[in-house]
């Protein structure tokens, strides 16, 4: 059967495929939003390539040695703009963005290169790349290594022998040894030194709370200064070690050719790995991928967070989710219960639901707002007067920290718990609580006995609701707690263990900071990818997991609706 | 039957353990429910306490102002009698209200303990032999440097300064006099000094004076020795041009560019000093009704206030004109009362001042707010002078040779409804606007806290997102309830909602980083794509209608969207493949550049169509999910009624099943919309934060929400601007509050509907 156009127009059918059009937009625009998300982000950890090209620019050619970033196209009318030569009848050229590194020696470790000025471009196996702590990657040829100032090994050429693989092995021994004297560092500096300047602090707090008293009993004087003493002779002994570390530490350095044929040096100690990425085959690549993927979920961030781990800010988004939903859950189901079994139902009810409903779309900054307010402000600024005024006038509680962020939260999504709770109270059918109090049961062991233990369900994908939208809320805890970058983890083996006034890192927050707050944008993107994939992963994770609940929960309880 | 038969003799329901246990069960029974009430209500009194906190801290911003006499340990301060000799020159207090300065024209000055009167130093101020003081000149309150003019023609100018100590814990504070332009008298004209105005910065600065007729200007440089750490000074005199009226009062802007000149009853003079042929009379002016009675500059120094015997202080300052010339301008005018106005007293860090009329009514004005934030009659008759002190809370009055203290509260002057909602008309701008900009780095600062650029921004971005949301979702809502099949809608359906969950942060971060580079380059490709998808989608749908019967049967109804998924992303790409041709085929260049250099309207990187998107994207999913609720829950035996009698399905859809969804799809465009409204990540990261009032699609805002983001960590506990940003966020609160009642009213009542049917 042939339809005309006119004829097929009158039967609306054309209206029926623009809705479902809409409906293929949609899925694009999502699964597309997914999958640019898990490409930059796990494509982050892949090996490059290292390239080497000649770039000629103004007939000036110098080396470049770098890894592809992205390739795109720009248009002629920007370049010429710019004073580059453009022949007529071109509109666009394409241009690569090259991770040159070297940030020590050419200040900036990304340029902008047209391809068309690109010559020569080879991957010597030779070249290797090193992560360190400081200035960024590292690109170019070893060249020796040196110790306590003394050339111990070197290499020339630019070819891979069995001499350069042994300058090479020598290499990685040396920047293990580091790594582990690094390990220790670190030990002694966070672990020990970390906890005397704790309980140091705490001496302080508690002299001075004393001065406040007005005690003067010289006894406890005393045994405050003689731990005072004790501690500071513990410090300088842990200096005299951290000193020795130091030195063996830095005794170690790197000779190495740049791009320009320059010869620089440069300390192992600063070194995190090294790696012949042109030299790797794939299993050697996947092992590495495999590292830094590891190094991503759980070191320490580095580089003003544009590089390492992003352990502190899912260490930190964990804790406040869990204190949060030991904070919601109670209270919403409380609230529930009381809305739904013991309040006399009729107008008011009716009134607060629709109240309870609309907290649910106010924006979530209002929360921040009211958290910073009342929170922070009148209630931490009287617990501190109440109880740390021997701090003052620096705040404890008067300031954005873990707990105001948990409990900001926690009333953000106090709706979400109370409305799914509810849900499931009112899917129990009455005959199941009838029943209980016909057998002479109480109201209340009918509720605790046979209401929540049925509902628990629904109570459940209420809690997994909320704590997916709190781990991605980042509005209101930009107000109420979080930082950029904080020096310790808000939970460790000081007394009392878990500091629920320390302010804390954030994924959610994490994301817009390094994107959007770094001084080097270029080289956090991928990070900001990454961290981004694996939010949007706990967070479909656990949307998922409520989903399942839910369903699992309505086949329970189906034979009950009859 | 009775029932002791049926009760077995084993079995004691009364036995003593029994029912301690039935009373112990009753008990927690009862507990629990009260436990449960008190923890409920709680729980719902703490979600109400967000409405009432906000409010709390929002109502300081609208209260009036109001003044007391001072209370100093319960008891009230009487006035004393004047301390030192002769008539005040000047008044002033320092910061903490502990001190008062007052200049005599006998040469003292005497600083008193302002509860008492009593004398805490009295310095001579030196005047060369045979001199009285002819004139007084102020530089400014803040920075408390002041001149006294001669007789002679010369002229002696002092600071006023103060240092704070604590011994054995309590606060003493010591008053001194300093000499920043050296002790020597400075010649200014040869005659008397019998008018004079001061100002400048560090190291230069500039007398005027002379008589009524005859002015002169002496300017002064300072420069320090470096060695010797001493300060030359350099003086150059010159003698101004008439200006046509006789001087009686003078103020000299900051800038040392303009010479404000009082001349008998309402005359005004403008001079400007620095101008490219030196000294010139700019206008003269009259400046009020009656006759001129203060006349002094605003903080900052650049509004003059002039107050007359009728009760009319009119605030000025420079604007230019459309012939790019600088005229004195009237700017606005307060008007309480119609007695004269007696003294005038200016805030030191606000742009604010207080009168004092006639009668003793006291009046508190804000220039920027045009707010009275008080009317009082405190006293019977007018006062000589007025001082406020630094932090405005607390004046001295000079009447009838007695002085009084006062304690004023005026915490937020700054704020009302015209500041916040309309156009203000700020000090250096040409014309009243609508200005968001709440800091500097400047203490004379003037705040211009305008909601209408964050309203209109919020207002913006929340259309230009509703704009893409609402087609799509409203769309692909019929299709996926009324279209599709079971089996594909239970998979699409949980997919599209669980987008709801995804972190807006990272809609945010896609938005700024990738997204608003990506339109940069390939703007013309968007716009294309608009076109060529939809036609896109009908051809291929045509196409697929004519298509041989065994190609379509191979797809069962209702599979059309997974159909059309390979169709549109072909035809995405085509477009942005063919983009760069076609705009150089129609504009001759790229089309962002077409955009700024030929249609002239400027582009932003991050704009609003770039968070339209962005957002549009944030609240397809909130749309949808209601709508498609809303079209399900229509019952079934409408629709196949309507197929029956005949009508296509699509007539169906529109004519029978729309109609009774459409309260549910308003309330889910409602509930869009205040999602939209209170965003704050994505607007925050797609948007340059630039609070401008332009529809312009390419160009940025600033939202309410983001600001409160913005500003709130800066801002200073309880300041006006603090308490600002919680009114934002009670605005926010309200509206989205009020948005979705609707919304959720509206559903109600569909339920209800639908019951029916």
């Amino acid at each position: 059967m042939r339809y005309s156009f006119s004829e097929w127009t009158k039967s609306g059918a054309p209206w029926v495929w623009l809705n479902a059009g809409a409906v293929a937009i949609s899925l694009i625009m999502v699964v597309g939003l997914l999958s640019l998300i898990a490409v930059r982000g796990l494509g982050h950890f892949w090996p490059a390539d290292i390239y080497q090209a000649d770039y000629t620019q103004n007939d000036n050619t110098t080396r470049l040695v770098g890894e592809r970033v992205q390739t795109e196209l720009i248009s002629a009318e920007q370049l010429r703009d710019s004073g580059v030569t453009v022949p007529e009848g071109v509109f666009e050229m394409p241009r690569t963005l090259i991770k040159i590194g070297n940030r020590d020696h050419g200040g900036t470790d990304f340029i902008w290169v047209l391809d068309d000025h690109l010559s020569n471009q080879t991957q010597p196996e030779m070249l290797f790349a090193a992560e360190r702590r400081e200035w960024g990657n590292f690109y170019g040829y070893l060249r020796g290594l040196k110790e306590n100032g003394e050339l111990v090994a070197q290499h020339d050429g630019y070819e891979v022998t069995p001499e350069y693989m042994a300058l090479w092995d020598q290499f990685q021994q040396r920047i293990d040894r580091a790594l582990t004297i690094y390990d220790q560092i670190k030990a002694i500096e966070k672990g020990d030194i970390g906890a005397i300047n704790y309980e140091l602090e705490r001496l302080r707090l508690r002299e001075r709370a004393m001065e406040l008293k007005g005690i003067t009993d010289p006894a406890r004087m005393q045994e405050i200064t003689d731990r005072r003493q004790a501690l500071d002779a513990d410090y300088q002994q842990l200096q005299t070690e951290l000193l020795e570390l130091y030195n063996a530490f830095n005794r170690d350095t790197v000779v190495a050719e740049i791009a320009s044929g320059k010869v620089v040096e440069f300390r192992i100690a600063s070194v995190v790995r090294a790696f012949l990425p042109n030299k790797m085959h794939l299993g050697n690549k996947l092992v590495h991928y495999a590292a830094k993927l590891w190094e991503f979920v759980s070191d320490e961030p580095r580089e003003a967070n544009t590089e390492g781990g992003i352990f502190p800010a899912i260490f930190g988004t964990v804790l406040m989710v869990i204190i949060m939903s030991v904070i919601v859950t109670p209270f919403g189901v409380i609230a529930a219960v009381y809305l739904r079994e013991y309040a006399k139902q009729g107008f008011v009810t009716r009134i607060i639901r629709i109240a309870v409903n609309n907290l649910a779309g106010v924006p979530s900054i209002v929360y921040g707002v009211f958290g910073l307010g009342f929170f922070v402000y009148f209630l931490g600024g009287h617990i501190d007067d109440a109880f740390f005024a021997e701090a003052k006038p620096a705040p404890t509680f008067g300031t954005p920290g873990l707990m105001w962020a948990s409990i900001t939260l926690a009333l953000l999504t106090l709706p979400v718990v109370i409305v799914a709770t509810e849900e499931g109270l009112t899917r129990i059918p009455r005959a199941i609580r009838e029943g209980s109090l016909a057998l002479g049961a109480t109201k209340f062991e009918t509720l605790m006995k046979v209401v929540i233990p049925m509902a628990s369900p629904a109570i459940m994908t209420g809690v997994i609701l909320a704590i997916a939208r709190a781990a991605g809320e980042v509005a209101p805890l930009m107000l109420v707690g979080v930082v950029k970058l904080a020096p310790s983890l808000p939970l460790d083996t000081n007394y009392p263990f878990l500091h629920l006034d320390q302010k804390f890192m954030h994924l959610g927050f994490h994301i817009y900071d390094v994107g959007f707050q770094s001084p080097n944008v270029e080289a956090a993107r991928p990070l900001v990818y990454a961290t981004a994939l694996l939010l949007v992963a706990v967070i479909a994770l656990l949307n998922l997991s409520a989903i399942a609940i839910r369903n699992h929960l309505r086949e329970k309880y189906k034979a009950l609706e009859m | 039957m009775s029932t002791d038969k049926i009760a077995s003799p084993e079995l004691n329901f009364n036995s003593s353990s029994a029912r301690r246990h039935r009373s112990i069960r009753a008990l927690k029974d009862k507990v629990a429910s009260g436990g449960i009430a008190i923890g409920g209500i709680s729980v719902i009194v703490a979600i109400l306490l967000i409405f009432f906190y906000l409010l709390y801290e929002v109502l300081p911003l609208f209260q009036s102002a109001s003044i007391e006499p001072w209370q100093e340990q319960d008891t009230q301060v009487e006035a004393y009698a004047l301390p030192g000799e002769g008539k005040t020159l000047y008044l002033t207090l320092e910061e903490q209200t502990k001190l008062g300065l007052r200049v005599t024209d006998q040469g003292q000055l005497v600083f008193f303990d302002t509860r008492t009167g009593k004398i805490r130093d009295e310095v001579d101020a030196e005047l060369p032999e045979d001199t009285t003081i002819t004139s007084f000149a102020l530089a400014s309150d803040s920075s408390g440097i002041f001149a006294l003019g001669l007789s002679n023609g010369q002229a002696l100018v002092y600071k006023h300064a103060y240092t704070s100590t604590y011994p054995n814990g309590v606060r003493v504070i010591t008053p001194r006099i300093e000499y920043p332009l050296g002790e020597a008298p400075i010649a200014v004209s040869e005659g008397p000094l019998d008018v004079l105005a001061l100002n400048g910065t560090e190291e230069n600065w500039t007398l005027i004076g002379g008589t009524r007729e005859q002015l002169y200007s002496a300017q002064l440089s300072l420069t320090e020795n470096i060695i010797t750490e001493e300060v030359e000074t350099e003086v150059t005199t010159s003698i101004l041009p008439s200006i046509g009226i006789s001087a009686t009062r003078l103020q000299l802007t900051p800038d040392r560019h303009w010479l404000m000149v009082a001349g008998p009853k309402n005359k005004l003079a403008v001079v400007e000093l620095l101008g490219s042929k030196g000294a010139l009379v700019n206008q003269v002016l009259e400046a009020s009704k009656g006759d001129i009675a203060e006349f002094k500059l605003l903080l900052g120094g650049n509004s003059l206030l002039v107050a007359d015997n009728q009760g009319t202080v009119s605030q000025w300052f420079l604007v230019r004109d459309e012939s790019n010339a600088w005229q004195l301008t009237k700017i606005r005018s307060f008007n309480e009362h119609t007695n004269g106005i007696t003294a005038l007293a200016l805030e030191h860090r606000r742009k604010g001042f207080v009168t004092l009329n006639q009668n003793g009514y006291i009046d508190f004005y804000n220039t920027t707010a045009s707010r009275t934030s008080l009317s009082e009659q405190i006293l019977q008759a007018g006062v000589e002078h007025a001082a406020l002190s630094p932090r405005s809370d607390a004046l001295l009055l000079e009447q009838g040779g007695k002085i009084s203290l006062w304690k004023m509260h005026n915490e937020h002057p700054e704020v009302s409804w015209s500041a916040l909602w309309e156009k203000v008309w700020y000090e250096g701008y040409e014309e009243p606007e609508f200005i968001w900009q709440s800091s500097a780095s400047n203490n004379d600062f003037e705040p211009k806290y305008s909601l209408m650029p964050l309203a209109f921004g919020t207002l913006k971005a929340a259309f230009y997102a509703m704009l893409l949301a609402t087609p799509l979702a409203i769309c692909g809502a019929i299709y996926t309830a009324y279209f599709m099949v079971p089996a594909m809608r239970r998979k699409v359906k949980p997919f599209i909602e669980l987008m709801e969950a995804l972190p807006t942060v990272i809609l945010g971060f896609l938005a700024g980083l990738w997204l608003a580079p990506f339109i940069e380059i390939n703007l013309a490709g968007i716009f294309i794509t608009l076109l060529v998808v939809p036609a896109a989608i009908i051809g291929f749908a045509f196409a697929w209608a004519n298509a041989p019967k065994a190609l379509r049967y191979m797809i069962p109804e209702g599979w059309d969207a997974a159909l059309l998924v390979p169709v549109v992303i072909i035809a995405t790409m085509f477009s942005f493949w063919i983009a760069p041709t076609l705009e150089h085929l129609f504009f001759g260049t790229e089309m962002r550049y077409w955009v700024t250099n030929e249609l002239g309207i400027p582009y932003d990187q991050r704009n609003a169509l770039v968070v339209g998107l962005a957002m549009g994207f944030a609240v397809i999913p909130t749309i949808f999910s209601i709508t498609e609720d809303a079209i399900f829950a229509v019952p079934k035996h409408l629709s196949y009624g309507s197929l029956a009698l005949g009508a296509t399905p699509w007539q169906t859809l529109t004519r029978v099943v729309m109609p009774t969804a459409s309260p549910g799809i308003f309330s889910a465009v409602m509930i869009g919309m205040g999602r939209a409204v209170g965003e704050t990540m994505i607007v925050l990261m797609a948007t340059g934060n630039t609070p401008i009032m332009d529809a312009n699609i390419f160009e940025g805002m600033r939202t309410l929400a983001a600001n409160i983001a913005v500003e709130m960590p800066e801002s200073e506990v309880g300041s006006t601007h603090f308490r600002i940003l919680f009114l934002a966020a009670f605005v926010l609160f309200l509206f989205t509050f009020f948005v979705n009642t609707i919304a959720e009213a509206v559903r109600q009542r569909l339920r209800k509907k639908y019951g029916s049917l």
